[in-house]
């Protein structure tokens, strides 16, 4: 490693505790919620020379939550196992009052008049939210370099990116600022930074958790999901963020219980069927990441599981597909952003309509963002539309069919997270096709709506984590987060960061 | 014969008379403070979404019942983008691929103007300029508004003929309540397509799309003006091009607005944030059976049913209001064709006397049959009557017998006070009681006249002839 290790939990007192340990030591008095909210206010600032993973802190916000949490407490009422943890979002997540940039200019000094539901939910259930996330600009990125307020970097080398495009959420977490954070993940923007980070990060099936006031990229693909310490977290998190909500016409109403997570330990694997696609193997794949994701299904197949290779063809079509579909309504959502109602505008005198919004796009994305709003405009364009969107949605809907017929066979289908480890910052950004590639085991997901937890399987040759994932069936969250709590009951990859000590 | 052919499709906007706007709770009421009927999804703000309003999606099925088109079960809603100041998103929800209602038709003087689509779209909010400092201002209460859009084929061939499919359609939307239609308030909207091409051919012109039309009288206009104004341009052999002209009902002609050149893309794609509808068969059977009988059906009934004349009938079957209070009032009293004439008569008179629109009417039905009962038992003449129903019209009035007694319309029908006033008159005008009985019958009426004067108008003319009459022979 070149760069320096912040890992250890040297930013604070409360480092080393999961979310759900913290949420215990609450309800038995151990800590004050407020004495906790500052701490990791404190940790978070103290953190950010080192790892810029927070764009925003709330102070204010948290402090006022943190009193009305624990006199909530006080009075016999505990709203959730994590009441009074502290929390911290993406930068994409709407939260009333508090600056929400999404890593761009174009958004610089906006502010949310409403909560998203997620915020809403998070707050219902009793945490305390510190801050909001560096990410790469829009989610459109895998190493939160895009981003407009500097690269977040890996704790485990600061001289690495954390991934992308939820790293500020990973870097935080693993870093032992945040006990646990949102992302949202539109191709792997959860998964990769949390594999990067040696964290752990659930990707919910679509339509699992509200979207509502999250600020979309990929409207089709996007789901917001949390990022933790181990998969116990990620379940009790899912508890709160989960339901259906009215405001989004795409969620369902689907109830996520922890309480049969929680119990997990190995012998949950006993009898389940994993699937290995054989394509996610065989080129492109770092070998050591690659050992490392076959050592653990050696694992899974000891403990009692059924382990079985299949063929996965539309597995190499999903890179093409999403950066179409993705791209196409990135395009369009985005094409909001003029610059004249709020954040960063170029209106003034002399300007014409035209020559306002051109200026204020052109000041105000950046390469990555300009790259795919282009591809997606073009996507889109009269004449291109059957042979680019349309075939894309062919694609996407044959993907899906092969999935349902492994979900036939097997409860979950298993793959390395990413096909390497963090890169080194400024690696990847000149070649955006070899970044593109980089999310081949991710995109798959989100192109099916599937859940996926991505959860780390050791150290690669360079000495960073690197992480597998559980996907299972659409709405089988609970069951691919029971999978990756029995596997971390007898693995300590997820605990490697706490102890080793800076 | 003419040497041209007219050639015109319409598009009908509607704005649907829902309670709250298509995509999100925000109430739909005209007017109100500005921005004051907006949330994060009508000013399109990062990360509010869409959520379907059921009711619009009956309304708008309804009236592609109405109007005789199949329902897409699967409709899907699409993303239209440009970039405008009154469209916060940069994209309007539209429905360009699976529109909900599809291959309908209108029957217009015998016959049928086909409706290629209904779709469902949000409106956009309002742009002013204030040229004084010079900034222009954006209003976003009627952002997200929902609208059906109504696309005929270019079926119709006459100035007439676009005026009464639009009377005809307007007529069905207004009785489904699904609309208001008001078009001066902007509720319905109407665009022209028009091309000309020679008597006889086959083919297609190429087309000019007018806007701007805001009343029934400049869709006649605008079709006329247009016409001429291509004829013109082939007669001097000048090319017709395609371009979207701005009507000027004031100046009674139309100016280029913009040419296809200029035409955007707007690279529509399905609207990812809103799953297709599923509309199940027994759904839509249950909103056809729960239909009301729609003006075509009454246009073929009430002349059976009443013997209504075609041109009473067409009148009261254009209006949701008129045709109603017709129906009620009929069923009260009994007598469907006094029930027309006075609607058709004094209740329209007395609306255009107070310069209101057929949809504000206040007149009971059970008031009007009341009025109409008391003339034909006799209890009131036409004058009282017609002076009851201004009353009631103008809210000063509720209870018609309670008027009548109140201001003694009553007519006198008394036999001893009939014939005193009779005595009276003839006492009093001697020269015309001589006339007549000289031979000039015309003196009759003068007399008649002041007898009914005396009697404040309250006598009971039938009666108060026969006393006249027979007191005069007596001479």
């Amino acid at each position: 490693m070149s760069g320096k290790s912040v890992m250890g939990g040297g930013y604070g007192e409360y480092s080393a505790y999961t979310a759900l340990e913290l949420g215990a030591m609450v309800q038995s008095r151990q800590v004050g919620v407020e004495e906790l909210a500052r701490a990791a206010l404190d940790a978070a600032k103290a953190s950010n020379g080192d790892i810029n993973a927070f764009i925003t802190f709330s102070d204010d916000v948290a402090m006022s939550q943190a009193r009305a949490v624990q006199s909530r407490i006080d009075s016999g009422d505990i709203p959730s196992r994590l009441a009074g943890v502290p929390v911290a979002v993406k930068d994409n997540i709407s939260a009333r009052g508090v600056l929400t940039t999404c890593a761009s200019l174009i958004l610089d000094g906006y502010t949310p008049m409403y909560d998203a539901t997620v915020v809403e939910r998070l707050r219902g259930a009793g945490t305390v939210m510190i801050g909001k996330l560096n990410m790469d600009e829009f989610a459109m990125g895998s190493t939160t370099e895009t981003s407009a307020y500097g690269p977040a970097r890996n704790p485990w080398d600061t001289e690495r990116c954390p991934g992308g495009s939820s790293g500020g959420a990973a870097a935080a977490v693993a870093a032992g600022v945040a006990p646990f954070a949102l992302g949202s993940d539109t191709g792997g923007s959860i998964r990769q930074p949390a594999a990067f980070c040696g964290v752990t990060g659930h990707k919910p099936t679509y339509g699992a958790v509200s979207r509502w006031g999250l600020v979309a990229y990929g409207s089709s693909l996007d789901q917001i999901g949390p990022i933790a310490r181990d998969a116990r977290d990620c379940a009790a998190a899912m508890t709160a963020l989960s339901g259906e909500d009215t405001r989004d016409g795409t969620s369902m109403p689907y109830v996520f219980d922890d309480s049969a997570v929680l119990r997990a330990d190995a012998d949950a694997l006993k009898g389940l069927r994993f699937g290995i696609p054989r394509e996610a193997f065989e080129t492109g794949l770092d070998p050591s990441v690659k050992s490392l994701a076959l050592d653990a299904v050696d694992l899974l197949s000891d403990l009692g599981a059924s382990v079985e290779w299949f063929p996965f063809p539309m597995f190499r079509h999903a890179v093409p597909a999403y950066y179409i579909i993705a791209s196409a309504e990135a395009a369009s959502n985005l094409s909001r952003y003029d610059g004249i109602r709020y954040g960063r505008g170029a209106a003034e005198p002399g300007l014409t309509l035209d020559e306002a919004i051109v200026r204020a796009r052109s000041e105000g994305f950046g390469r990555e963002v300009k790259r795919r709003l282009m591809l997606g405009n073009f996507a889109l364009s009269a004449g291109y539309y059957d042979a680019y969107y349309n075939k894309a949605l062919q694609a996407k809907t044959l993907l899906r069919g092969e999935y349902d017929s492994a979900f036939q066979r097997f409860d979950i289908i298993i793959t390395p997270t990413a096909p390497t480890t963090a890169m080194r910052l400024g690696e990847s950004l000149d070649d955006p096709l070899a970044m593109y590639l980089g999310d081949v085991y991710t995109v798959p997901v989100n192109l099916a709506g599937l859940p996926a937890v991505s959860l780390p399987c050791g150290f690669a040759g360079d000495g960073m984590p690197a992480g597998m994932q559980f996907i299972g069936r659409a709405f089988d969250d609970v069951g691919v987060l029971r999978a990756a709590v029995a596997y971390q009951s007898v693995t300590g990859w997820h605990k490697e960061g706490y102890h080793a000590a800076v | 014969m003419p040497l041209y052919e007219t050639v015109v499709g319409l598009e009908i906007h509607v704005e649907l008379a829902t309670a709250s706007k298509v995509f999100c709770g925000c109430s739909t009421a005209f007017g109100g403070g500005q921005n004051t009927r907006a949330c994060p999804v009508c000013m399109g703000l990062p990360g509010a979404l869409p959520a379907l309003n059921r009711q619009a999606v009956e309304y708008a099925v309804r009236a592609g019942l109405a109007l005789n088109c199949s329902i897409t079960k699967n409709a899907v809603f699409d993303r239209k983008h440009y970039f405008y100041p009154d469209l916060p998103k940069a994209f309007q929800i539209s429905q360009l691929y699976l529109p909900l209602c599809v291959d309908g038709w209108v029957e217009v003087s015998g016959k049928r103007i086909r409706i290629r689509e209904i779709h469902m779209e949000e409106d956009a909010g309002k742009l002013s300029h204030d040229p004084w400092t010079d900034v222009s201002l954006v209003d976003f209460n009627r952002c997200g508004a929902p609208l059906i859009e109504i696309v005929t084929q270019p079926d119709i061939r006459s100035a007439e003929e676009a005026v009464e499919a639009v009377r005809k359609i307007r007529a069905a939307l207004s009785m489904l309540g699904v609309s208001d239609c008001k078009m001066q308030e902007g509720s319905l909207r109407v665009d022209v397509n028009l091309s000309v091409r020679p008597m006889g051919s086959d083919e297609l012109g190429t087309r000019a799309e007018m806007k701007n039309i805001n009343s029934l009288r400049s869709i006649g206009r605008a079709v006329t003006a247009e016409t001429a104004r291509q004829i013109e341009q082939i007669e001097l052999g000048k090319p017709i091009i395609q371009q979207t002209r701005r009507w000027d009902d004031s100046k009674g002609a139309s100016s280029a607005m913009r040419s296809k050149e200029d035409a955007l893309d707007y690279r529509y794609f399905p609207e990812p944030d809103l799953a297709p509808l599923s509309l199940s068969d027994e759904w839509i059977a249950e909103r056809r059976a729960a239909l009301p009988e729609l003006p075509e059906q009454k246009r073929k009934r009430y002349p059976v049913e009443f013997g209504l004349s075609a041109y009473d009938t067409d009148i009261l079957v254009s209006e949701k209001a008129l045709c109603e209070l017709f129906e009620r009032t009929a069923a009260l009293c009994g007598r469907p064709k006094d029930a027309a004439n006075w609607i058709m008569g004094e209740v329209l008179a007395a609306l255009k006397d107070r310069g209101e629109p057929p949809d504000q009417l206040r007149l009971p039905p059970e008031a009007l049959a009341r009025i109409i009962t008391l003339q034909s038992d006799g209890v009131v003449n036409r004058n009282g009557a017609r002076r009851a129903l201004t009353a009631v019209m103008s809210g000063e009035a509720e209870d018609v017998d309670g008027y009548v007694t109140a201001n003694q319309l009553a007519m006198v029908g008394d036999e001893s006070a009939l014939a005193g006033i009779v005595r009276q008159v003839m006492e009093s005008d001697a020269d015309s009681v001589a006339a007549y009985r000289a031979g000039k019958e015309k003196a009759f009426g003068r007399l008649m006249g002041q007898a009914m004067k005396a009697l404040r108008g309250k006598g009971d003319p039938g009666r108060l002839k026969e006393l006249l009459t027979e007191a005069l022979g007596e001479g």
